[in-house]
């Protein structure tokens, strides 16, 4: 395989903000990449990571910010010249070009010698197993086949940087687990750095070397997929990593790490993941597969445990989800591998090292940085 | 015993004879064509026919004249030079029309895919001449453009020009009159295939290397060429039949006597019904011939969706 990433050392987002008609779409991105990262930008739609994409491409400019290459700066750069490869959601392939020319066509943009451009479109088509497919058009071919040649197109530039926005959306769950596979084997094989762009967090945990949780244009998070599965930062972040059951809670005491809090017919112990004070309302978050039912079998110390009442029961092959309602009405998710019967009353426990607390107001700026928000309209 | 069943009924099927013809296509929503094809009989067929009929009668003079028995008026159209040149003369008119509106139409189509302000305002006054009547934009013409129209008086009162210009009452003032009233179809169709084509290609291209000339060239000329052939098509034929404005801002028995003021003049000056209708026949001919060449280098062309929301 000859085909590889032209290397940098680093790129630096450094303060990069677009605004939209007196909106921010992208507020003060800092991020820096390191040469053959896997990045995902990960959060629901609106909040600024298909922005960011566009800013890095040079799609769209920047309102305020820069972008560095190794110190030396690119945001001014037009898009042609950044020589970035970026696949598109809609894969975006040239209608009236076969599979073939649509590959070329950046090799021919740089006018690259004939004899390297069908080297390279050989290669290409190699990598992405489509080789048969080369002289057909791209109307021909399957969604999942589209997205290989639009990747394929991108990677034989060898570029600096490979951007992907949302590539699998367009797909079904099959196609979607096995391009999967395709994208994070194409990145080991070759080395390229690449930021990536999804709403779906099991694929931006499967694919990337770090993760950012972006809401609302804002930076939540920055960390690796276990950092970020482990400690979301705030409820936000752990709801998008898994954290099914939100609950707002009142805290009555707090020892150390640990706080006593009740709300929603629940009391119990849980992890403070922000600091709270007596009195606070705070926002518990704990993931279905964390709430365990506990068999009659096995008598529970009565710690940290409540009793609910099963509504749903959902068979998910190796384990059943269940909708559970407590003495106070309120909605839980649980995870547990043997299935009771709707209507039937379950006790529930949790380690409190799993339940994590956090404010409940998400924008954890300081007073302070809040009424200069405000000052700034 | 159900595979029995099932076997027989395949091989009589027991759905009724409505159903089946139904399957077929034909069924009592037929009737709803009715209007249709009364109209298409009554007021085409029958008359093109007729006209087609007409021609085959040429008058005793015509073929004292010109000879050729039953295809004395062909004989006639191609032999009189008076006749046959006007066939040159209105392609003469109608080809760089048809094409200056084509042409102009792409860039003011391109800019105004993009959002900005007054593009509305400026739209409706693009399209605002689909309004005017033919007769009115000739009028027009002679008023702004004529020997004391505005603009001579106007240059040369600042001493620009000594002598008027000769606008109007010529190919020219033709020509003005047929852009001012084909420009606006051809931007409306060109601007439509435009928006048919999906702008993430153009992105796709910018990110892969390609300038704004290769990228037009290479990818949206391409997606863009058979509507503009269509739309040449368009703009040519409504050229090709021009009639007021060659009589009223045109020079109607020199440089701008078309196939429609001939087609005119035979019928209501001469008289010769039979001669009329077999000039409007060879109109009908000629841009036959046209659209079929066009509509050959078109089928070269990829046809096929261009991704957008058109």
């Amino acid at each position: 395989m000859s085909l590889s990433a032209s290397a940098f050392e680093s790129l630096e987002m450094k303060d990069v903000g677009r605004r939209f008609g007196g909106r921010d779409a992208l507020v003060d991105l800092n991020l820096t990449i390191r040469a053959g990262e896997f990045i995902a930008l990960l959060g629901p739609s609106g909040c600024g990571k298909s922005t960011a994409l566009n800013c890095l491409a040079g799609l769209i400019p920047l309102t305020h910010g820069e972008i560095l290459i190794d110190g030396k700066r690119i945001d001014l750069l037009p898009s042609e010249k950044r020589d970035f490869g970026m696949v598109f959601q809609n894969y975006a392939l040239f209608p009236h070009l076969t599979v073939e020319r649509n590959i070329a066509f950046g090799l021919q943009m740089r006018n690259l010698p004939k004899a390297e451009i069908v080297r390279r479109v050989a290669e290409g088509l190699a990598l992405v197993k489509l080789e048969e497919h080369a002289k057909k058009l791209p109307g021909q071919l399957s969604g999942g086949q589209q997205q290989r040649v639009a990747i394929a197109r991108a990677v034989v530039l060898e570029p600096r940087l490979v951007l992907m926005d949302e590539p699998l959306s367009n797909l079904d769950a099959k196609l979607r687990l096995e391009m999967r596979a395709e994208i994070r084997r194409l990145h080991q094989s070759l080395g390229l750095t690449t930021v990536y762009v999804t709403h779906d967090q099991e694929e931006a945990l499967s694919l990337a070397d770090r993760l950012v949780v972006l809401r609302e244009g804002r930076v939540q998070q920055i960390g690796t997929p276990e950092e970020l599965h482990k400690n979301p930062v705030n409820w936000h972040v752990a709801d998008f990593m898994g954290y099914r059951n939100l609950i707002d809670v009142e805290v009555e005491s707090v020892s150390g790490k640990l706080a006593r809090v009740t709300g929603g017919g629940l009391s119990l112990d849980a992890t403070l993941a922000q600091p709270a004070v007596p009195g606070d309302t705070v926002r518990l978050a704990i993931r279905p597969s964390d709430l365990l039912v506990a068999s009659t079998a096995t008598s529970t110390d009565g710690h940290n445990t409540f009793d609910a009442l099963v509504n749903v029961v959902e068979y998910h092959g190796r384990e059943f989800a269940l909708g559970v309602t407590t003495t106070m009405g309120q909605n839980l998710f649980v995870q547990a591998e043997v299935a009771p019967l709707p209507g039937e009353k379950v006790t529930l426990s949790v380690d409190s090292a799993r339940a994590l607390l956090y404010h409940s107001d998400l924008d954890a700026m300081s007073s302070e940085q809040r009424e200069l928000a405000e000052v700034r309209g | 015993m159900t595979v029995a069943t099932v076997t027989s009924s395949r091989a009589k099927s027991s759905a009724s004879l409505s159903h089946r013809l139904a399957e077929r296509g034909i069924s009592t929503r037929l009737l709803l064509l009715v209007p249709a094809v009364v109209f298409a009989l009554g007021l085409f067929v029958y008359p093109f026919l007729y006209g087609l009929g007409l021609t085959f009668q040429p008058l005793p003079a015509t073929q004292a004249q010109w000879g050729g028995g039953l295809f004395a008026n062909y004989v006639a159209f191609f032999k009189d030079a008076f006749t046959f040149d006007s066939v040159w003369i209105t392609m003469r008119l109608a080809l760089p029309v048809a094409l200056f509106n084509v042409l102009i139409s792409v860039p003011i189509a391109f800019k105004l895919r993009n959002r900005f302000r007054g593009k509305r305002t400026l739209q409706a006054l693009l399209v605002l001449p689909i309004t005017l009547g033919t007769v009115l934009t000739a009028q027009g013409l002679l008023i702004f453009a004529g020997r004391q129209g505005w603009l001579n008086r106007f240059l040369i009162e600042t001493g620009i020009i000594d002598q008027p210009l000769q606008l109007v009452n010529n190919y020219l003032g033709v020509m003005f009159s047929l852009i001012i009233s084909g420009f606006p179809f051809a931007y409306l169709l060109i601007s439509s295939y435009l928006s048919g084509i999906d702008p993430s290609l153009e992105a796709a291209a910018r990110t892969l290397g390609a300038n704004w000339k290769q990228r037009f060239l290479r990818v949206t000329l391409p997606l863009l060429a058979p509507g503009l052939a269509t739309t040449f098509i368009l703009t040519f034929v409504l050229a090709f039949s021009v009639f007021p404005s060659a009589r009223l801002v045109g020079d109607a028995s020199g440089e701008t006597r078309v196939l429609a003021l001939m087609a005119y003049r035979s019928f209501a000056e001469q008289l010769d019904y039979a001669m009329a209708s077999t000039i409007a026949i060879m109109m009908g001919v000629v841009e036959l011939i046209v659209i079929a060449v066009v509509f050959l280098g078109r089928s070269f062309l990829y046809k096929g969706s261009t991704g957008g929301k058109g």
